[in-house]
């Protein structure tokens, strides 16, 4: 759904300085620049003529959805393609030479040295079997400006700068023992360590929680400024880009749409694709789509669905009954013993949870805050150690055999990542009847004709049926997902991050499907989800935990506008995105 | 750590004793009689005394109950003693114990060979942006895997014995003896270790840690040697420790086929004369060999990799 949007209008933007700056000279020059891709013998243009320019000193942020080429531009800079990937034409000034040119050998002596490099994905990027403190003294090593001692010593000096708190320790350690905002803190320590003029930061957040994420890009900041090191910042989140560029270059299809000042940029977007990409920014601000829904909020005034189910019409007299009611779970993990003594990690603690019918409960918090394994145990995926679970009035916490069988009919879930959660032999056909043939639901024909009717209902074309998952973009098979989770019509489908995967663009197009769907069929959602901006947008009720602990719940608007717990006020302040919505006001 | 070693040592245990238990049942329901066999040796088949051979019999313990002999059998064999061979009347130890010299230098000149040249071999391939040479490279492991190793034997010698006069053809004198049958044998097994090796090295040099090594400005040869390397020899290792059995079985072959002494003529004499303790001797311990060169595996691989932590008697990937 990402392809080539561009129209000939404002093809390469329009340069305007912010405050009417006169830098001298740009450090980094990019002109004209395009780069290909060769697969399975076909040639794929990836960025077209690309004209970008980083300031001394200055953060530019380039934004674009997934296939914009943004990150290709970006590793072109130091030539860090993949192997089937080319600089056709362009070139890369910084200071005297021409990157794009340069030779191979002459390249090593920039890359780490003048220009860093802060990877994507903080888990991956470290080699496994190397001490922190070795891979980061590595830098110094290649470029001559540390000996073996000297290096460690530096390393260790360079780890504390970049905010590890036991800097000595962790340079001892390996990355497994590191948590996720560690190891990027490791790898801006590496970028950091020869003090290059310039930082190529590609998603450098993306895979972090969202306060991990602001305290690592503020320590990030303050560090460049110090050193005056220019960072070139790629990023798919407008609000990141517009709390920390002072210049943005917006990308779509391979080609810059638009460039100039951040504030410019957002108050007075020229390009279509800005304003659309703006747009469909979820912000704290946007309630756009969420209050209509919320207005039909009260169980009885849920329309009839369309597809006639059982919920729906006992819905009437159940009012009373949650249709989810979660005592007091807790659950425990054992922990590999260590020193003879047996450790278990308590993922859930006391969690207590009320879902009623055709509401949505989102479960809000940072990865190990135990929101999933809350959604397992409604779902009957995993036993709790201790309390209850109730669906639609009866104990389903010990449910075995034929029982769960029937939980299992009317509670479905949608996974997070619609690239790994559909099997690619089945064609869409398949993937979607699967609940429906399992459950002996129907006959072909009528299989068929329902698949049909879901298809059209996630905005599928008939067509879309005899396709492989590989086929389709990651919304399309999102969509794809949910119209599997509503196959046997349930009264709950648990959403385990549904949208966090997906382009901005789409991301606000899913959860209008999901909104509409939930008028249209009374269907109750379990909204998992770390963004706060997508929760408000779709939850009746919210619930933040923490460490395995609910520590606020409440419907979104008053959680949001006065929230009580400092866990929440921190979570809310960490949401990139102020000068977004800033913006946005003042373009209205 | 200490307990992981103790458990593991007494798996060792349970293998052998399984090793010796089935091999002790196939030589019973094999055909044939091994007594027959030795109270003829020399004569014309017909003419061998009943009463002799009745003897023998008792002598070896095979007119007891098949039970009883196992018991017997095991009994003296928990001991360190394999009673004796059958056609020479040695112990079996003593036997194993003057062949295992021989084939301990071949085996374990032949692995070092292995791992050099198949090592090497997947290192350059790997490395090489020479799309031809990388593709000639790789192709050369799949056909070390499929030609026979006495095939091998025979054009090596044929080649560098009758040919150029490098090295002798045949015997055991000294390291030029040596030469021969060590690459014969390190020809199948380097190929697996190259195929392994370059395989996971291609999986290695794909993954993130070593875009960052480039973006520190590595060079290719500390990419590939210091980062992807280490990460790469974790399956290798597995191999190698998998290999020593086949190295154990190739020295059949091998010495064979270059008339040396050692562990594998003795082996290839006892089957075919039904030398029954020596073939049990050798499967008791070729079994040994095995379980210890892959115990020790299991040990290098925390070394190699800290990921892995050995604790309360297995091994947990924490990952």
């Amino acid at each position: 759904m990402t392809d080539k949007r561009e129209d000939g209008e404002g093809r390469h933007g329009r340069e305007r300085g912010e405050n009417g700056d006169d830098m001298t000279a740009p450090l980094l020059e990019i002109r004209r620049l395009s780069v290909s891709y060769r697969v399975r013998g076909e040639t794929l243009q990836a960025v077209r003529g690309v004209d970008l320019d980083v300031w001394p000193g200055q953060v530019t942020a380039v934004v674009g959805e997934s296939g914009s080429g943004k990150s290709t531009t970006a590793h072109a800079v130091t030539r860090l393609l993949a192997a089937n990937g080319r600089i056709d034409a362009g070139t890369i000034r910084f200071g005297r030479h021409d990157l794009a040119t340069l030779s191979e050998a002459e390249l090593r002596t920039v890359r780490g040295a003048r220009i860093g490099l802060v990877p994507q994905d903080p888990t991956v990027s470290l080699n496994p079997v190397k001490r922190i403190g070795e891979q980061v003294a590595e830098v110094l090593r290649i470029h001559g400006l540390a000996t073996r001692r000297s290096a460690a010593v530096e390393a260790v000096a360079v780890l504390d700068r970049a905010g590890l708190p036991d800097a000595a320790l962790t340079a001892r350690q390996y990355p497994h023992e590191l948590s996720g905002g560690m190891r990027q803190r490791a790898l801006i320590a590496v970028a950091i360590a020869a003090k290059p003029q310039l930082i190529i930061a590609d998603e450098p957040t993306s895979a972090l929680d969202v306060t991990v994420q602001r305290v690592i890009l503020d320590h990030l900041q303050s560090l460049t400024e110090e050193l005056g090191t220019a960072i070139l910042l790629v990023t798919h989140d407008l609000g990141v880009a517009a709390d920390r560029a002072q210049r943005l270059v917006v990308m779509s299809g391979g080609e810059v749409v638009e460039a100039g000042g951040t504030r410019a940029v957002l108050t007075d977007p020229q390009h279509a694709y800005t304003r659309r990409l703006l747009a469909a920014a979820p912000s704290l601000t946007s309630v756009r789509h969420r209050t209509p829904v919320a207005a039909a909020a009260p169980v009885s005034a849920a329309p009839v669905s369309a597809t006639p189910s059982s919920s729906a019409a006992s819905a009437a007299f159940a009012e009373d009954v949650p249709l989810v009611e979660a005592r007091h779970l807790v659950k425990e993990f054992r922990l590999p013993r260590s020193g003879g003594e047996t450790r278990t990690l308590r993922a859930v603690d006391d969690v207590g949870l009320v879902l009623r019918r055709g509401r949505t409960l989102a479960l809000v918090g940072e990865s190990g805050s135990g929101k999933s394994t809350t959604a397992r145990l409604v779902l009957g995926l995993a036993r709790p150690t201790s309390g209850q679970v109730l669906f639609d009035g009866t104990d389903v916490t010990t449910a075995k055999g034929a029982q769960l069988r029937r939980l299992r009919r009317r509670a479905q879930i949608v996974y997070q990542n619609p690239y790994a959660s559909l099997d690619p032999r089945f064609s869409i056909g398949d993937v979607i009847s699967e609940p429906l043939r399992a459950f002996k639901v129907g006959d072909r024909a009528s299989r068929l004709a329902r698949v049909r009717d879901l298809l059209d209902r996630v905005a599928l074309s008939a067509a879309t049926l005899e396709r492989r998952p590989a086929e389709l973009s990651g919304g399309q098979r999102q969509r794809v997902a949910i119209a599997r989770a509503l196959a046997l019509s349930p009264d709950l489908v648990v959403c385990d991050e549904p949208v966090s995967a997906l382009d901005v663009s789409v991301q606000a197009q899913v959860l209008e499907l999901l909104e509409e769907l939930q008028r249209d069929t009374g269907v109750a959602y379990l909204f998992i989800s770390h963004d706060l901006a997508v929760v408000r947008r779709i939850a009746h009720q919210v619930a933040v935990m923490r460490a395995g602990r609910v520590v606020e719940t409440g419907p979104p608007e008053d959680l949001f506008a006065t929230p009580r717990h400092a866990y929440t006020r921190e979570l809310l302040a960490a949401i990139p995105g102020g000068r977004l919505t800033g913006a946005a006001a003042s373009r209205r | 750590m200490g307990r992981y070693v103790l458990k593991r040592l007494a798996q060792a245990v349970g293998v052998l004793w399984a090793a010796y238990t089935v091999s002790f049942l196939v030589l019973d329901f094999l055909p044939g009689d091994p007594v027959t066999a030795m109270a003829g040796a020399g004569m014309d088949s017909g003419q061998v005394d009943p009463a002799q051979v009745e003897a023998l019999r008792h002598e070896y313990g095979f007119d007891k109950p098949v039970l009883a002999q196992y018991a017997d059998y095991l009994g003296r064999a928990v001991r360190g003693d394999f009673g004796d061979a059958v056609s020479t009347g040695r112990p079996v130890t003593a036997t194993l114990g003057d062949a295992l010299p021989q084939t301990l230098q071949l085996t374990v000149t032949a692995l070092l060979l292995a791992v050099v040249l198949g090592g090497g071999l997947a290192v350059v391939a790997t490395y090489t942006a020479r799309r031809w040479l990388r593709q000639l490279l790789l192709s050369l492991p799949p056909l070390g895997v499929s030609v026979p190793t006495f095939w091998v034997g025979l054009l090596l010698v044929d080649a560098f014995s009758f040919r150029l006069h490098w090295f002798p053809a045949f015997g055991n004198d000294g390291p030029r003896g040596l030469v021969l049958p060590a690459l014969t044998l390190a020809v199948p097994t380097g190929a697996l270790v190259a195929q392994v090796l370059a395989k996971s090295l291609l999986t290695a040099l794909d993954q993130a840690y070593v875009e960052t090594a480039r973006a520190k400005g590595a060079g290719r040869w500390r990419i590939h040697l210091r980062h992807a390397l280490r990460n790469a020899s974790l399956p290798a290792l597995t191999v190698v420790g998998l290999l020593v059995g086949q190295l154990v079985a190739g020295s059949v072959v091998v010495e064979t086929v270059f008339s040396r002494d050692g562990l594998g003529r003795v082996t290839a004499a006892a089957v075919t004369s039904q030398d029954i303790p020596v073939v049990q001797g050798v499967v008791v311990f070729g079994a040994l060999i095995f379980v210890a060169a892959n115990l020790l595996v299991d040990l290098v691989y925390p070394l190699l990799d800290p990921r892995i932590v050995v604790a309360s008697g297995r091994r947990a990937s924490t990952v």
